[in-house]
């Protein structure tokens, strides 16, 4: 997109975005201190000397006037001075990998949660949502930077991100406000909107407007950014990297783990029946109808857990970071095809048998191998009929139980044995409550969900590349 | 401008539209709700709560607007597009460089990003109010099928223009049916589906053959897609939107505290 483009030329097209991005950041915080004056918000911040005091109004209205600057700085066409140090950037390369981002972003989404009292203040909240634009807004004179996040079908994730902020905001404000009330003995605040009022006009002119709105957007967004059309489809030239659309690069992501028939399969119709089973199995009665957190602590940090984490910011590495042949890149990185990444990933029959016990490893057993009379070549043809079917069994298990025993026992323990050892122990009501069924379809809903971090972790510490391995018959896990 | 509106709100043909005048009071109000095809999806009256932004997000409604939209730009599209190998790509072009209704190809594209969005800030903000919970719970089962739909249209939508981008992000994305258990011709335990030593399960059976009609994204894969994406599928999200919010209503409106 930006390819052949001089220096000179790139800096001059992103000037002509980032004028009216800072320009309509000014707006949004001049328009946020004219809400807090209107409305009687206004708080004293800072006392300078005696009878000087600053409100939070003007405190945003300088922050307005900082983007206005901005702007004027980047649509002047010196957008390049508005950079992230190099040296910045540089460090945030070297130091980004899956395990960093993972873990990371893991990390970020705990404190948000622990300290979510603080975050969701408005003003905490305010200065994020600043700060989140303005890191956009410096890394967009980065070359490499914006030629990912600024490709078309791209846009659509930086937008789902910063809704998400929003709208994560927005209802865990309202659930710590509903939280608070309950300790002090008070009904939800949606209580206290019970009362009825008329569809027309209180909901059908809102309808209307919101259209109108939308419709606008739509076609400032369908002006503003063209929508891609590369070269005619060729079968013989594979773009590198072949990327799924952007809404399953979380399940691409996930091939990095697991072969194809869990990442594509397997686990896709987990997470379409997990989503299904969730009414069927939460069966807290809390929290129907209103924002809460503490009094439904248990789905709700599972929910978040798979959605923000393993959903979305799975996404947003599949989409934005990784690059030519899978392999990972930092967010100011150059996607060089020729990159290489030394992959030195070990099964763990390999690490068993010939790491541990220095051995090789143990073969396949067929009916031929037992004796020579039970070679279904031998035999009368409807029997080696059978014969036929009954061998590729006979061999697949004796690799399950043979070569792949460690694997296999640890898979086996975690599914069968970790169900009713969680009944029995750290969820012991929830078995009571659940009965047998609803229990074991929870508790396998919730493994299946938690090996994929469990694999993560495995291979970022072990380098370790399947616990049961069996290419013969396409079954790695 | 008022003696306009005034004139048009009188004329013969405005009053043959609208059988009533615009409501200003209580008893009309109601009335008009009761008596207008479109409206009367929706009820007489609401709950404050339902119609708070900060509560609904109103997520569900833009998700159903954008649907709207995409199907109004669809038919459009319609119109200057040929499903065929020969042409997909050549007339997704001129829609660019030659008809003036070419911003329609933006919109679409747009709105349908637009709405896997909404439809999944949707969904999370029925989780975070726990509107799942009896007697909601079926709804939801309705509005996970609505997501995977949503994420089919999208999906087949993606191959039409037949470009680079559209054919292998379409081959990637249905490369994994091949690994499908059983059914697929690289999948765990294909090989248990043998007759008298033939391969039952090859890559011109399986479940990827059967997504792409081929065993490579080809024309038959086009025309699959587009049929798909243009009546099949759209005509099931109505289907289920239709009962969606049938239920809405039926489980007592938008969910509140008891
Ligand atoms: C094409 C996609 C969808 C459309 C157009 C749609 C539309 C709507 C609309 C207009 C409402 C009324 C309330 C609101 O706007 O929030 C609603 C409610 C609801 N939706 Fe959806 N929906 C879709 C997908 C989903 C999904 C993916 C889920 C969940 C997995 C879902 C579950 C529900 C539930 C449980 C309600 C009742 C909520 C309440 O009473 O508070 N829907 N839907």
């Amino acid at each position: 997109m930006t390819h052949g483009l001089t220096d000179a030329q790139f800096f001059e097209k992103v000037s002509s975005f980032l004028g009216p991005f800072y320009i309509a950041l000014a707006l949004m915080n001049g328009l946020a201190a004219l809400y807090l004056w209107r409305s009687g918000q206004l708080k004293t911040w800072l006392k300078l000397a005696k009878g000087i005091e600053i409100p939070n109004a003007i405190v945003w209205l300088a922050v307005a006037m900082g983007f206005a600057i901005l702007g004027a700085v980047a649509g002047g066409g010196m957008a390049e001075s508005l950079s992230l140090p190099e040296s910045f950037r540089e460090a945030i390369n070297k130091s980004t990998g899956p395990v960093i981002y993972s873990a990371g972003t893991t990390v970020i989404l705990i404190i948000l949660f622990f300290f979510r009292e603080f975050f969701v203040r408005p003003a905490v909240a305010w200065t994020i949502w600043n700060l989140m634009w303005l890191f956009l807004g410096l890394s967009m004179t980065d070359r490499d930077f914006f030629e990912i996040v600024a490709k078309p079908d791209n846009v659509p994730i930086v937008m789902l991100v910063f809704l998400l902020a929003f709208f994560t905001w927005l209802g865990t404000s309202q659930a710590v406000i509903n939280d608070r009330r309950k300790e002090n003995g008070e009904p939800p605040m949606e209580k206290l909107d019970n009362e009825k009022v008329l569809v027309w006009p209180d909901l059908v002119y809102p309808e209307l407007i919101c259209m109108i709105a939308l419709t606008a957007f739509l076609i400032f967004w369908a002006i503003a950014l063209p929508a891609p059309l590369e070269e005619a489809a060729s079968s013989v030239k594979t773009p590198n990297p072949s990327k799924a659309p952007w809404y399953f690069l979380g399940l691409q992501e996930m091939l990095v783990y697991y072969d194809p028939w869990m990442a594509g399969v397997v686990l896709p119709s987990l997470i379409v029946a997990g989503l299904m089973a969730i009414p069927y199995l939460d069966f807290n009665k809390a929290g129907n109808g209103y924002y809460t957190i503490k009094e439904r602590m248990f789905s709700y940090s599972i929910f978040q857990f798979g959605f923000l984490e393993m959903w979305i910011t799975l996404i947003v590495l599949g989409t934005l970071l990784r690059g030519p042949n899978w392999n990972f890149f930092g967010p100011y990185e150059h996607w060089d095809a020729h990159k290489v990444q030394a992959l030195n990933n070990v099964n763990l029959s390999e690490f068993f048998w010939e790491n541990m016990l220095g051995r090789s490893l143990p073969g396949t057993l067929a009916l031929a191998d037992i004796s020579a009379s039970l070679d279904p070549s031998n035999w009368p043809s409807w029997i080696a009929w059978l014969g036929g079917i009954a061998d590729p069994f006979l061999q697949f298990f004796s690799l399950l139980f043979g070569r792949e025993l460690p694997g296999t026992l640890l898979v086996l323990g975690y599914f069968i044995a970790l169900p009713p050892l969680m009944a029995l122990t750290v969820l012991r009501n929830f078995y009571k409550r659940m009965g047998f069924i609803r229990f074991m379809v929870m508790a396998n809903l919730l493994l299946f969900m938690g090996s994929l971090p469990i694999k993560m972790l495995l291979r970022w510490i072990f380098d370790l590349k399947y616990l049961i391995s069996i290419p013969e018959y396409f079954f790695n896990f | 401008m008022a003696d306009l509106g005034e004139m048009i709100r009188e004329s013969q043909i405005w009053k043959s539209i609208f059988r009533h005048p615009m409501p200003v009071d209580r008893r009309n109000r109601i009335v008009v709700m009761l008596t207008n095809f479109f409206l009367h999806l929706h009820p007489v009256s609401i709950k404050k709560q339902g119609i708070a932004l900060s509560y609904t997000w109103c997520m569900g409604g833009v998700t159903f607007f954008l649907f709207l939209v995409e199907t109004v730009t669809g038919v459009l599209l319609m119109f200057y597009y040929r499903p065929t190998v020969e042409w997909a790509y050549t007339d997704i072009q001129m829609l660019r460089d030659v008809h003036s209704l070419g911003l329609l190809r933006e919109i679409h594209r747009w709105a349908a990003h637009a709405m896997v969005i909404t439809v999944w800030l949707h969904m999370y903000r029925v989780f975070l109010t726990g509107s799942y919970k009896p007697p909601r719970e079926f709804n939801w089962v309705l509005g996970v099928f609505l997501l995977l739909l949503t994420l089919l249209l999208s999906f087949t939508g993606y191959l039409l223009p037949w470009d680079q981008l559209a054919v292998w992000a379409i081959t990637v994305g249905s490369n994994m049916a091949r690994a499908t258990p059983i059914l697929g011709h690289e999948g765990p335990g294909q090989q248990l589906l043998t007759l008298g030593g033939v391969d039952m399960i090859t890559n011109a059976s399986d479940a990827r053959f059967a997504l792409l009609g081929a065993r490579e994204v080809g024309e038959e894969t086009l025309n699959r897609f587009y049929i798909l994406h243009c009546i099949a599928i759209p005509l099931g999200v109505a289907l289920l939107l239709a009962v969606h919010f049938w239920r809405v209503r039926k489980d007592g409106g938008i969910s509140g505290p008891l």
